[in-house]
């Protein structure tokens, strides 16, 4: 129980950047960005890739991110310059980077068998997670940092209103770019990172990763609030380990299948998005009907006030 | 200094619908002006601020600030010359960001946004100062999120964020149309003593006959897309309400009609074509 437990936590610390990066597009840009699926396997590929050719796993890294990125740009060209629908270029992406990926790797599974990982391979589960966790912490307040720079507030005003951050002279398609950039840039960096953890890259790999990322995002903020850029970063982290602790129960589930997995992903991401709307209108219902009663109830006494 | 030169722009150009929006306008503003526009539904008055702030591009004519022409550059770029308050008290502010975060982006117009901190120390008291002079208390709120300020608070905000660092030329687009009267006459006070105070050249769109009369050094009111009437100082000051509206008439040779206007406090609509 508690080496599954181990393995959820460090699992949900490597996923977590993955979710910072939906966090980005989603949250902050409001751009639901399906790029994800693709180029979660652009950085595990590159990353396996360049480590069975023998460059250092920190280099492997590096270079995933700037896969990603690269790919994110892509997707945000055709979004801004291209005019096309936000989901449809992220599909778009999605599947052009399916052959892309395949020519990156060659095949579609890379073992890292036999190759010497330096920082995953230490055997102690506490030290590993702590050590993934200071990077994980580390990023993450970069992040924070930049999203309260110059170009990070255009950034956010970009997502929140685009006409106002315009009138004060932020090129909106720019930041669009920028922003969908990053947040590809990270998702890479966690492919890389979760190859390097599992020792293999897959062609597969990336297939839901979108809906895990929204998964972990939501649940995050439904436990621990998005009072500001702190919290809200923080919750996406500590969602995608929530989110793994969840899959690690749900597993020892006697009549589950690993591949019911999605499914209750799905289930997670529905729930999650209907349940606060749903909640909203009910808890307006109930204030307005208060109100009412409240405004009213001062006129309706004074009226038995003057029969007196 | 704002210069236009027979700027024309057509709505749905070659079709059945096809509108002008603006025709043949010239029309010069001098540093430190203070102009009010006045029209009809349909004059052409937002197309006349959209076509200066780039939201759209002017078919034809010339637009020109300081000597730039800048009718072609993209809405973005022509910021750098111009400070803007819309009509919705929504639309100036980010909801989901602090005030302070607001009047930083606010800060950095016409500048190129790097990798420097928004927020500085010293640009929050710089910023605390600035919202004194709104004399709301917004200055004990500065990590308060926008959303959660009122409609007249939000637009006493987008104001200040549009004027307090001195743009060449500000854009007023009926700023004060969505507010209730007692805080549409806050947002008037403020305008007025804001644009006089940093003597700002200023173009005010307004429904308030009042408001077009009681501010600014110069009136002009606009029909069908051309502007038909042009009041200077001196004879702005013995305008009415009563006389604009019977010089309207004389002009365009048809009764000012908007089902927006405003005469005065009162809000009396006219619904007579």
């Amino acid at each position: 129980m508690l080496n599954s437990l181990y393995g959820a936590v460090e699992l949900g610390l490597l996923y977590a950047l993955m979710s910072l990066g939906v966090y980005i597009t989603f949250r902050i840009l409001d751009f639901p960005d399906l790029t994800v699926d693709g180029s979660f396997v652009t950085g595990g590929g590159i990353a396996a890739i360049m480590i069975t050719q023998g460059y250092s796993p920190f280099l492997a890294g590096l270079a995933a991110f700037g896969g990603g990125a690269a790919a994110g740009a892509c997707t945000g060209l055709l979004h801004t310059k291209g005019k096309i629908n936000g989901l449809l270029s992220g599909i778009l992406m999605m599947i052009a980077l399916y052959s892309i990926n395949m020519r990156i790797m060659g095949t579609p599974n890379i073992s890292l068998l036999g190759t010497d990982i330096p920082f995953f391979s230490i055997s102690q589960a506490g030290t590993r997670i702590l050590l993934i966790a200071i990077g994980v912490i580390l990023i993450k307040l970069l992040l924070d940092a930049f999203l309260h720079t110059d170009l990070g507030l255009a950034l956010r005003a970009t997502g929140d209103n685009a006409r106002m951050i315009r009138s004060f002279g932020a090129n909106t398609d720019n930041t669009i770019i920028l922003g969908i950039s990053l947040s590809n840039g990270l998702v890479a960096l966690s492919g890389a990172l979760i190859t390097q953890q599992s020792g293999f890259a897959d062609i597969s790999m990336g297939l839901g990763m979108i809906v895990i990322g929204l998964a972990s995002v939501i649940i995050g903020e439904a436990i621990f609030g998005t009072r500001n850029v702190f919290f809200a970063t923080l919750a996406a982290v500590l969602g995608s380990i929530v989110y793994r602790i969840i899959v690690a129960l749900a597993l020892r589930i006697e009549w589950l299948n690993t591949s019911d997995l999605k499914l209750i992903t799905a289930l997670i991401v529905i729930v999650a998005l209907v349940l606060p709307s749903a909640q909203r209108s009910w808890r307006l219902r109930n204030v307005s009907k208060k109100r009412t009663a409240e405004l009213a109830g001062p006129t309706s006494q004074q009226s038995v006030g003057g029969e007196r | 200094m704002l210069q236009l030169s027979q700027v024309s722009k057509l709505f749905f150009p070659g079709t059945a619908d096809e509108k002008i929006a603006l025709m043949g306008i010239d029309l010069t503003l001098n540093a430190g002006d203070f102009v009010t526009v006045i029209g009809s539904n349909g004059a052409g008055k937002s197309t006349l601020m959209n076509v200066i702030s780039g939201v759209m591009t002017p078919d034809a004519g010339q637009v020109r600030i300081e000597g730039s022409v800048i009718h072609h550059l993209p809405e973005y770029r022509r910021s750098c010359w111009i400070g803007r308050v819309f009509q919705d008290p929504m639309a100036g502010t980010a909801p989901h960001m602090t005030i302070e975060e607001n009047l930083a982006m606010a800060y950095a117009r016409g500048k190129s946004r790097g990798l420097q901190f928004g927020v500085t120390s010293k640009k929050r008291v710089f910023f605390q100062q600035q919202l004194k002079r709104l004399d709301i208390g917004l200055e004990n709120r500065l990590r308060a999120k926008v959303g959660q300020l009122s409609g007249g608070e939000r637009q006493a905000l987008s104001l200040l964020m549009a004027t307090f660092t001195e743009p060449q030329i500000l854009l007023l687009d009926e700023h004060t149309a969505a507010l209730d009267p007692a805080r549409a006459e806050l947002i008037t006070r403020l305008t007025d003593s804001i644009v006089r105070e940093m003597k700002l050249t200023t173009l005010m769109v307004t429904h308030n006959m009042e408001q077009a009369i009681r501010l600014g050094n110069r009136l002009i009111m606009m029909d069908k897309g051309r502007i038909i009437l042009d009041v200077n100082e001196q004879r702005k000051k013995e305008l009415t309400v009563e006389l604009l509206l019977r010089e309207f008439e004389q002009i365009s040779g048809h009764k000012l009609a908007d089902d927006r206007i405003v005469f005065g406090g009162l809000n009396v609509t006219l619904r007579d074509n």
